[in-house]
């Protein structure tokens, strides 16, 4: 049984099909980058994976549950931008994650002390502790996604979904972003979905490529048909696949 | 160098924003002492020596019957009534804006009838509301409530409705619930807004108190503006009119130091 689930799922606005026969099923622990042209419905599909759309037909499911009809805890979301919350301070931002389950949004008495142990744990491993008591406005790009990333993940969500978190960096802080995110993966082996629009930055982050394209054009309206997943690449071992094929298979070795 | 890149430097900005005070000081000065010269016991402009005389009256002087400062219980008054009004406005206001721009139940619900409500001249309604709450301090608090409500909440909506969507998702994906996003997420961000469109409603909620005040009360800035109206006071309705300039000012300046104690994170990005 997989960890994601996503069962012939359909999305039309209107007569407008978005997305028509998605079909993928993912490991937990798996990095699936998205990639696609603008407009292929590979934003919609993150949509979908985290909630904020029900699909018109299908179903999407974590770890075999029912699938969810509003955003909630299981998934964590970093966007491109507007992923913080402006009017808190960077340990106010990270402390919310803690904060917001509770029925007021503000942490009882008791609970505080370890919540703060825990932010300021989150904080020095995102190397934002300079900045813990500024407001996320007078942060750089590169340290609002990491604040981002970090409050995400002190949800403990059981599956990441980015949207072009890196879209808005400059190339330099790109590539610092993305040591950052591989270093996390591995310390905390969670499932991650990133839509991006640079192909390089997919295939380097991600065990899967999912390519979102239209499997076919209608010649009278372009509108009638959706995109889909037309390919599925293994990116593990720098994109070249079967790499580790005599480690599955040794009777395939040689003599 | 063009008009728009030229910036005058401190001193001269100084001189400039002066300026106009002192030329309208000037103009009344001369256009009173043209008119006194012609007739000594002319009452339309007073010289500015008079008015301050009358002022200094006014506010230390209590009346003759009533033992009592008129202008302070003038003051207390319509400081009251407007405090209250506004007060009430900026309470309905938030609650309305946060539902209107959270809730797509409360979006449906009173979005048009607000709409419609925030077209209708609330002077028109003076009449109504003297005949429904009676002539005492309800009606005049009502007036200013329903002066500003509807504009207050309007712009608060629009301003919750502007949170970006990314921000709701995130909190909901920390597992906020509607209470927390609206508390801890959409009220914090809305109330600078909150405070600029108090500063925005003074405006008209002084208009909609003096008025109030001037067709019936007993007591009131408005009030002794319009009574002494009649005997030709200038003395007495310019040291007011002054006065009341001088609160609204103030007030404007509390409030927008308020705003800015209160709201560090505001002006972190600048």
């Amino acid at each position: 049984m997989s960890f994601v689930s996503v069962r012939n799922v359909w999305q039309k606005y209107g007569d407008r099909s978005i997305l028509e026969r998605v079909n993928v099923s993912v490991d937990e622990g798996e990095f699936i980058s998205i990639v696609g042209a603008s407009g292929c419905g590979k934003s919609t599909f993150l949509r979908m994976l985290l909630a904020e759309e029900t699909p018109s037909k299908g179903e999407i499911s974590i770890d075999g549950g029912i699938p969810a009809v509003e955003p909630g805890i299981e998934r964590g979301v970093v966007f491109q931008r507007y992923s913080v919350f402006p009017h808190m301070t960077v340990r106010g931002n990270l402390l919310a994650a803690e904060a917001f389950g509770t029925p007021l949004g503000r942490l009882p008495r008791n609970a505080r002390k370890a919540a703060q142990d825990r932010a300021q744990a989150t904080l020095d491993r995102i190397g934002l502790t300079h900045v813990a008591e500024q407001y996320p406005a007078s942060l750089s790009g590169g340290m609002q996604q990491r604040l981002a990333i970090g409050q995400a993940l002190m949800a403990t969500p059981r599956v990441l979904l980015l949207d072009e978190p890196f879209g808005a960096l400059d190339p330099g802080t790109r590539l610092q972003m993305h040591d950052f995110l591989m270093e996390l993966r591995d310390e905390t082996g969670m499932t991650v979905f990133m839509v991006t629009h640079d192909l390089h930055e997919g295939f380097k982050l991600g065990d899967r490529v999912l390519v979102f394209d239209k499997p076919r054009w209608d010649p009278v309206d372009p509108n009638v048909i959706g995109a889909t997943i037309t390919y599925d690449f293994d990116a593990r071992n720098q994109g070249v696949p079967f790499q580790d094929i005599l480690e599955k298979y040794p009777m395939l070795a040689a003599g | 160098m063009r008009l728009i890149n030229r910036i005058p430097n401190r001193p001269g900005a100084v001189l400039l924003a002066a300026l106009p005070f002192v030329l309208l000081l000037v103009a009344y000065s001369v256009a009173s002492d043209i008119r006194l010269t012609a007739n000594p016991s002319d009452k339309l402009l007073p010289a500015p020596s008079t008015i301050a005389a009358t002022a200094e009256r006014l506010f230390t002087e209590p009346d003759r019957r009533s033992k009592e400062i008129l202008l302070w219980n003038d003051t207390v008054a319509s400081l009251a009534r407007l405090m209250g009004g506004v007060g009430i406005s900026a309470l309905l206001s938030l609650v309305i804006g946060l539902a209107i721009g959270l809730l797509p139940y409360a979006r449906s619900l009173f979005s048009s009838f607000i709409a419609v409500l925030s077209m209708v001249p609330p002077l028109a309604l003076l009449p109504i509301l003297f005949i429904v709450f009676g002539l005492g301090e309800t009606s005049k608090v009502v007036l200013i409530v329903i002066g500003i409500t509807p504009f207050m909440t309007r712009d608060l909506a629009q301003r919750v409705l502007e949170i970006p969507k990314e921000q709701i998702v995130k909190a909901q994906t920390l597992g906020a619930s509607t209470a927390v996003i609206a508390l801890r997420v959409a009220l914090p961000q809305i109330l600078p807004r909150l405070i600029s469109n108090v500063r925005l409603s003074l405006g008209s909620a002084w208009l909609f108190l003096i008025a109030a005040e001037a067709v019936a009360s007993n007591v009131g800035l408005g009030y002794r503006i319009f009574l002494v109206r009649r005997y030709l006071a200038m003395d007495v309705i310019l040291t007011y009119v002054i006065w009341i300039t001088l609160l609204a000012f103030i007030i404007d300046w509390l409030l927008k130091t308020l705003s800015r104690r209160a709201f560090p994170w505001m002006e972190a990005g600048l």
